[in-house]
């Protein structure tokens, strides 16, 4: 215990205590954090199984070091195993070292690891909402954090996490202090993660896909922040990450890794640059890029045929009910007079942050919510109040989800799951329905022979190509993509998107292209619309929106997206403070409505 | 970079031959096939008939004689053979615990997918009404019912299932709001499926698992519920055996003659786990996504 103490303190001391230049130099280049030939295993009923082979690295102070790689590749299992959290007891470090210091973590008994961890390493993680414990207030889970480590009285404790949550930059940090985890926003979570995980000045921090669950904007000022406090503190990082955008803005070296194996290290700009390994290659190419598709390729001229989907002036919003009589005391503003057509065999692309509407949309042409104003899909008018669109209109539309595991039945057959749009409407007869299945397979890349297998036994990117295939199958003419690429890995996620624009060019079918992703739309998108707090602020042309963003908000967004490549120059931006405001409004209230202007060509923005 | 490839497709066995390779499954299996063997077969099996008070079934004190070569699971109280009881006991207690409890799940099924997937005053309406139920004491209502009808092993069987398809309903109502949230339903509906083909093929499959423990565990429940009755003289009447009436009958004689509580008692418990192994192991191996995690 007393040597817990006097190794903690002293290490406390350490970032303070660098005056001396050629002290501070020999303290860099010493690493703190050496794996040698690390393997991690999970024990099966065939024996062990590596999820992690033969890793080795070391991590100096002050650097930044990013484990990227695409899912399964044992990236997270490295980090747990630093942390000494593999779960037990399938998973644990078969061979190897991990040595903090003069420590090894892989012997240290549980005891002392509670030591460690915390106090010497911290960890980020990538859900706030799921780290954070919500029946504490913010100001007590974060003193009783820094006790857990240090004896100090109760006052000192909570002055100590004042000072974190200033230091990560939180607007009206002593009401914050107060307020439970639900009160803030994703962003402002992570944020108190950042300061927890630094309140106790660790010498390395883990940070697990830190971003990943947040959108760009806020990505961008967490990503400032946490260089900004590495800069300050010297703490060295360990940047666990699929995004290559991340990785180039915010490495100093990095490991590709793909199953359980290291593929690659080198520092950033070379990684980038002249990577070695095919796989490296491959996987810096499948990173959708903004401005990467030629601007000539551009517009197909709109055609000037009846659209297939047309919204007029449509407005979405959800009552919140209160009060004795429960009447309707606020409306949640999800969607604000929003008006746009989609052509026959174009690809719209709807983008903006979460909770912008832009998915409230989507359910309002399918009739999954009701809707005020009118939405037409090819010559019918759907009803304001929803579900019982007739069967004609719901051939004509098709969605495809966020995350195909979900969107799929679990307990059903693909070739059922595939034919059943065309049993429900009464198409065929039920061998015409299971050829059908098959060929809608072979048109998504997939076997024939799969037909009779269960969503679960395929991988994440082939479950997507099932929900497409489901999506074609009653050959609509518009097929609404709700973040369908998002959950998927980048190589996957090319893979998708290259089926997409093939199927569309074969079937001349209309998308409407639902994401956060700015890259992802600049890749695959004829025209965009920028969704903020429920209204469009600018719409048009791909080139018009990404070439000659107007409205504040489009350049915002478009500034924030990390840019795969260590030599971008980013230009200063202004930090924006605070949130985005509420789309919540006491009845008969409602947002301000944006009026848009036509600059040019049909690039409208709002003014 | 490449999608991985599904894997190998496992052997198309049939579910029977897949529940087959359970042992313990089996096991249940033999159980509940012995138990009904023995209750189909009692006229024939049974040494003496359930209701004769056999002159030499008791010492010269009058106390019931513990299992011998003669009586193999002793007598009771009256004299009867307690082998020849259990026998036509099973009749009855199989009857209260398949019939009741089948009812029970139907009808809590029934209230708790209406009222899960329709929400609104349907669901209000239909859930108050059991949570109403659930605050009522069951014995009292049960007590209640079996006075208004006359009392009969069918009329037995309808009480108990009034009486416990609260709780499935409960169950099953959270279970299908969470279900009715899910992204593949809202694919369903985008689809155009009816409401009857989202209940049925789409939610209902998703219940089974639950429906089967639940079912299971039952049994016993059911087996017992009847035993109260039957003492509080609402139930099968007697002479009519049942495992239960045995149990509640000798109880009082529980030190003098300890064989009479603990045959049926252990009857009970044995029947009880029979149908929750065949129960879990149908579970497993009507879940497509536990297949090949054997």
């Amino acid at each position: 215990m007393m040597q817990e103490v006097a190794t903690r303190s002293g290490a406390a001391a350490a970032p303070d205590a660098a005056p001396d230049a050629a002290l501070d130099a020999a303290a860099e280049a010493a690493p703190v954090l050496l794996v040698a030939g690390l393997t991690v295993s999970v024990r099966t009923e065939a024996g062990l199984k590596p999820l992690v082979e033969n890793l080795s690295f070391t991590l100096r102070r002050g650097e930044t070091l990013a484990i990227a790689g695409e899912s399964g590749s044992g990236k997270s299992m490295t980090s747990l195993a630093i942390m000494g959290l593999l779960p037990p007891p399938a998973v644990r470090v078969t061979a190897g070292s991990i040595r903090l210091g003069q420590t090894d973590l892989t012997a240290a008994p549980e005891a002392q690891m509670r030591h460690v961890r915390g106090d010497r390493i911290a960890m980020i993680f990538q859900e706030p909402m799921t780290s954070l414990n919500p029946v504490l207030t913010i100001g007590t889970q974060l003193a009783e954090a820094i006790r857990a480590h240090e004896p100090l009285p109760r006052a000192e404790a909570r002055r100590r996490a004042l000072a974190a949550l200033t230091a990560v930059r939180l607007s009206q940090p002593e009401r914050r202090m107060h307020q439970y985890p639900h009160e803030l926003s994703g962003g402002m979570r992570q944020r108190v993660m950042i300061a927890m995980a630094l309140a106790l000045r660790p010498e390395v921090l883990i940070a697990d896909e830190p971003t990943t669950a947040l959108d760009v904007t806020v990505q961008r000022e967490v990503l400032d922040l946490l260089r900004d406090l590495q800069r300050d503190l010297g703490t060295a990082i360990i940047l666990i990450t699929h995004d290559m955008g991340v990785v180039a803005e915010m490495a100093d070296r990095v490991i590709v890794m793909k199953s359980g194996r290291m593929v690659e290290q080198a520092p950033v700009r070379q990684l980038f640059h002249a990577p070695t390994e095919p796989y490296t290659r491959d996987l810096l190419a499948a990173v959708p890029r903004m401005g990467a598709r030629a601007a000539a390729a551009a517009p197909a001229p709109l055609p000037a045929a009846e659209p297939v989907a047309r919204l007029s002036d449509v407005v979405v919003r959800f009552p919140v009910r209160g009060g004795l009589l429960g009447r309707t005391t606020l409306n949640v503003h999800a969607v604000e007079h929003v008006s746009f057509d989609i052509a026959r065999g174009e690809t719209f692309a709807l983008v903006g942050e979460s909770g912008c509407g832009k998915s409230t949309i989507a359910r309002a042409i399918v009739g999954l919510v009701p809707h005020q104003g009118q939405i037409t899909v090819g010559d019918h008018v759907l009803s304001a109040h929803g579900r019982d669109a007739p069967k004609a209109l719901r051939r004509k539309v098709q969605m495809v989800f966020q995350d195909p595991m979900a969107a799929l039945d679990p307990r059903m057959r693909v070739g059922d799951l595939i034919a059943e749009p065309l049993l429900i409407h009464g198409i065929g007869t039920a061998a015409d329905r299971r050829a059908e299945a098959a060929d809608l397979l072979r048109r998504v890349g997939l076997s024939p022979d799969q037909i009779d297998r269960y969503p679960h036994e395929f991988s994440g990117g082939q479950r997507q190509r099932i929900c497409i295939a489901r999506a074609l199958a009653l050959k609509p003419d518009l097929i609404i993509a709700d973040e369908s690429v998002s959950a998927l890995d980048v190589s996957v996620q090319a893979r998708v998107l290259a089926l997409l624009q093939e199927l569309q060019q074969e079937m001349g079918v209309a998308y409407l292209f639902i994401s956060h992703d700015m890259a992802v739309v600049d890749s695959i998108s004829d025209r965009v619309a920028v969704m903020y707090l429920g209204q469009i602020v600018e719409m048009g042309s791909r080139a018009q929106v990404f070439g000659d963003p107007r409205h504040p908000y489009t350049q915002r967004l478009i500034e924030a997206v990390p840019v795969p490549d260590p030599a971008h120059q980013r230009r200063p931006s202004v930090r924006m403070t605070g949130d985005l405001p509420n789309p919540v409004h006491p009845v008969g209230s409602g947002p301000e409505r944006v009026i848009l202007r036509d600059v040019g060509a049909g690039h409208l923005v709002a003014i | 970079m490449v999608d991985l490839p599904a894997p190998a497709a496992s052997t198309p066995k049939s579910t029977l031959r897949r529940l087959g390779e359970r042992k313990l499954a089996m096991f249940g299996f033999a159980m509940i096939l012995i138990v009904v063997g023995a209750a189909a077969c009692a006229p024939l099996i049974a040494p003496y008939a359930p209701e004769e008070q056999l002159f030499d079934g008791l010492t010269l004190e009058g106390a019931p004689l513990p299992p011998d070569a003669r009586f193999i699971m002793g007598t009771d109280l009256l004299g009867r053979d307690l082998f020849s009881r259990m026998l036509y006991g099973a009749q009855t207690s199989l009857i209260v615990g398949v019939v009741a409890n089948g009812l029970a799940l139907f009808i809590g099924t029934l209230v708790g997918l209406t009222a899960g997937f329709f929400r609104g005053w349907i669901g209000a309406t239909l859930m108050r009404f059991t949570d109403l139920m659930m605050a009522f004491p069951a014995l009292l209502l049960a007590i209640c019912l079996a006075a208004i009808f006359k009392p009969s092993l069918w009329i037995v069987a309808l009480v108990i299932a009034l009486v416990n398809w609260v709780q499935t309903a409960r169950v099953i109502y959270t279970e299908t709001t969470s279900l009715a949230a899910r992204d593949f339903i809202a694919a369903e509906r985008t689809l155009g499926a009816s409401t009857g083909r989202i209940l049925f093929r789409h939610i209902l499959p998703h219940l089974v698992p639950t429906l089967i423990v639940w079912g299971t565990l039952g049994i016993s429940t059911t087996v017992l519920l009847e035993a109260t009755l039957s003492f509080l003289g609402v139930g099968v009447q007697p002479p009519t055996p049942s495992w239960g009436n045995i149990i509640f009958e000798n109880q009082t004689y529980f030190q003098a003659a300890p064989w009479l509580v603990f045959i049926p008692g252990a009857a009970i418990i044995l029947l009880a786990l029979a149908f929750n192994l065949v129960g879990d192991a149908l579970r497993d191996v009507l879940d497509p996504t536990q297949r090949g995690r054997d």
